[in-house]
């Protein structure tokens, strides 16, 4: 059973307009039911579609991962140095969205 | 050799994860923090270093900004400009490594009118926007886009350059400078607030007009951006600057310059992406930024807290297929995700750009497009591809016999005749509505007033390169455009008709002549 995980989620670049223009949110993700699946970044970007997306998720995710063009930092460091996608989320992990588009 | 191997497959698979080491590879000691092109790790301090280090050795490798000038800091309040501002201030602080040696101003050119933003939001972001740039103690602008439709005529027309400086000269200027004792001179000039005043709603809803009568997206972002450049160049030239700085990085360039081809602007894209564009005359824009890709410039704007205001512009939140400029934007990114050298291949390859230089003594005034101010690139040569886009272009608009007809043929004869205008055309085009009245009952031409505006839109496309062509086509309207470059247009036009009608007295000047 993975417990919950408290996470701190940031937007920035334009990306915040995809959620009311609120740049920061303290989240908990509810423990996932299955036990071999504990929380990864995938995950979080399916919540964050389901929960906080508020219009047009085209803009924000592609397919299993997010759109081209929008960075990701965990505990601001690039996600590519954590596993990309695969990285198991910790609690109190610092999550930051930053669009680097020109079209938000 | 080629053996369809299971075993092999898993290995390709797994080689990614190990490849990407966790050590900076520059001090090898800290964690990295930042993956930069394909497989570089840093550290924070590694990074900070090289960031840093790559804007002084942009500046310092283009010789082109000299010790004590006065440079022009187009600030648009996205990352790219805020980040080219920390590193001004950077540069100029007291205890840098090589400090920099000019003066800077900033200018930001407050668009909210033509996006449509409220007069609300618009003063809440240049009140941000003006804390921001207290802080720096740099001589401030802020000007609104509406000031586009007061400019005078002479923003587009080339000014003469100041004369060439050699190379040699940029070492002895420094050495001079150094040996003045430079340093003292530099400090941050007492604040100079240029008031903001209030922009008049009547302005406000000219410019909405003139951005709407754009059709599609495309031509009215390239319409804004060359009203952008129109004001900044203005605001330099009023203010005193030599020279402008630009934030364009290397993501957007490699994006600008797909799109300009796009766009039919080939014959311009050395100007339009290159490090510094002269096509102004006495102004020089350069682009500082453009060796830095949108993700450097992102991390090191997070991880050393550059503050930066998010704007949203004419294309934010609209579809990948709304406009070429996005378009190509959306091709990029994506292909930038499964080849990461993707944009620095294409930077690369717009160094290589480089326009035919033509002496600068006979820059006619003719030969500058009327809206970006480069070469004319319209030389209809007979087997050019130009003349090819002009006939199928007749051909597809050569409609049914009828009252259209005058009007496809008037537009069917003016490219054709060189550079003089139908007589009924140009008298609608230069006097107002009255005269229209009278060019009526005198040209004979009973759709001389219906097709008024067709000469017109003729007239004012024979000043342009291709590409402002192709943005006036998009226009419903060419009135709407602002009153310095519909008069700077008819005074090109009445220069060519009086050249035309003397022409046969003209000396032949071996390469300016008839």
């Amino acid at each position: 059973m993975a417990a919950p995980i408290a996470v701190h989620l940031e937007f920035g670049g334009g990306a915040e307009l995809l959620f009311n223009g609120v740049k920061e949110h303290h989240v908990t993700l509810p423990g996932q039911s299955e036990p071999c699946f504990p929380g990864d970044v995938k995950q979080l970007l399916v919540w964050i579609q389901q929960n906080l997306l508020k219009e047009r998720p085209e803009l924000f995710v592609q397919g299993d991962s997010v759109r081209p063009g929008i960075l990701v930092l965990i505990n601001d460091a690039d996600w590519e140095l954590m596993g990309e996608l695969d990285y198991q989320l910790q609690d109190q992990d610092n999550v930051v969205f930053i669009s680097t588009l020109h079209g938000g | 050799m080629c053996q369809v191997d299971e075993d092999y497959h898993d290995q390709l698979e797994h080689a990614d994860a190990p490849s990407v080491s966790k050590k900076c590879a520059k001090c090898k000691e800290a964690t990295a923090a930042v993956v930069i092109r394909a497989g570089d790790t840093y550290c924070r301090d590694c990074f900070r270093e090289y960031f840093i280090h790559k804007f002084r050795a942009m500046l310092g490798k283009n010789r082109i900004i000299f010790p004590g000038e006065k440079v022009l800091l187009a600030v648009s309040g996205g990352p790219s400009s805020c980040s080219m501002l920390s590193q001004v201030q950077e540069g100029l602080s007291q205890n840098a490594h090589k400090k920099l040696r000019f003066l800077p101003g900033i200018v930001y050119i407050d668009e909210g009118g033509a996006v449509g933003q409220s007069v609300e939001e618009r003063r809440r972001t240049v009140a941000e926007l003006r804390a921001l740039f207290r802080a720096t103690g740099f001589p401030f602008h802020i000007v609104s886009l509406e000031q586009v439709l007061d400019l005078p005529g002479s923003v587009v027309t080339v000014a003469p350059s100041p004369s060439e400086q050699p190379a040699s000269a940029y070492k002895a200027a420094v050495d001079h400078f150094i040996q003045n004792d430079g340093g003292s001179r530099l400090t941050p000039q007492d604040e100079q607030e240029a008031s903001h005043p209030d922009v008049q709603e009547s302005h406000t809803q000219s410019l909405q007009q003139l951005i709407g009568s754009a059709k599609t997206l495309t031509a009215r972002e390239d319409l804004l951006s060359t009203l952008r450049h129109h004001v900044l160049v203005h605001t330099a030239r009023t203010e005193g600057y030599s020279k402008v700085m630009l934030g364009d990085n290397c993501t957007r360039l490699a994006v600008k310059l797909l799109t300009s081809i796009s766009l039919g602007r080939g014959a311009q894209l050395a100007q339009d992406t290159g490090f510094s564009d002269s096509r102004y005359g006495d102004i020089i824009l350069v682009r500082p930024m453009r060796d830095y890709s949108a993700k450097e410039i992102a991390y090191y704007n997070r991880m050393f807290t550059v503050p930066s205001v998010f704007i949203p512009g004419l294309d934010t939140m609209v579809t990948d297929k709304a406009s070429i400029q996005r378009l190509t934007e959306s091709f990029v990114t994506k292909l930038q995700v499964g080849f990461p050298s993707t944009v620095s291949t294409i930077y690369r390859t717009s160094e290589k750009l480089q326009t035919v230089c033509r002496s600068s003594s006979t820059a006619d005034l003719f030969d500058r497009c009327l809206l970006c101010m480069c070469t004319l690139d319209t030389a209809v040569e007979d087997a050019s591809a130009f003349k090819a886009t002009q006939i199928s272009e007749q051909l597809s608009q050569t409609k049914s016999p009828g009252a259209p007809r005058t009007e496809t043929q008037r537009q069917i004869q003016a490219p054709a005749e060189s550079e003089s205008t139908a007589p009924t055309g140009q008298c609608c085009s230069s006097g107002g509505g009255e005269d229209c009245g009278r060019a009526a009952a005198a040209g004979g031409g009973g759709g001389c007033c219906s097709s008024a505006k067709l000469p017109e839109t003729t007239n004012l496309k024979s000043l342009m390169c291709y590409s402002c062509q192709l943005t006036i086509k998009d226009m419903t309207s060419v009135e709407r455009l602002p009153q310095y470059i519909l008069s700077e247009a008819q005074r090109r036009q009445r220069r060519s008709q009086m050249r035309e009608e003397i022409s046969e007295f003209l000396l032949d000047e071996g390469d300016g002549g008839d």
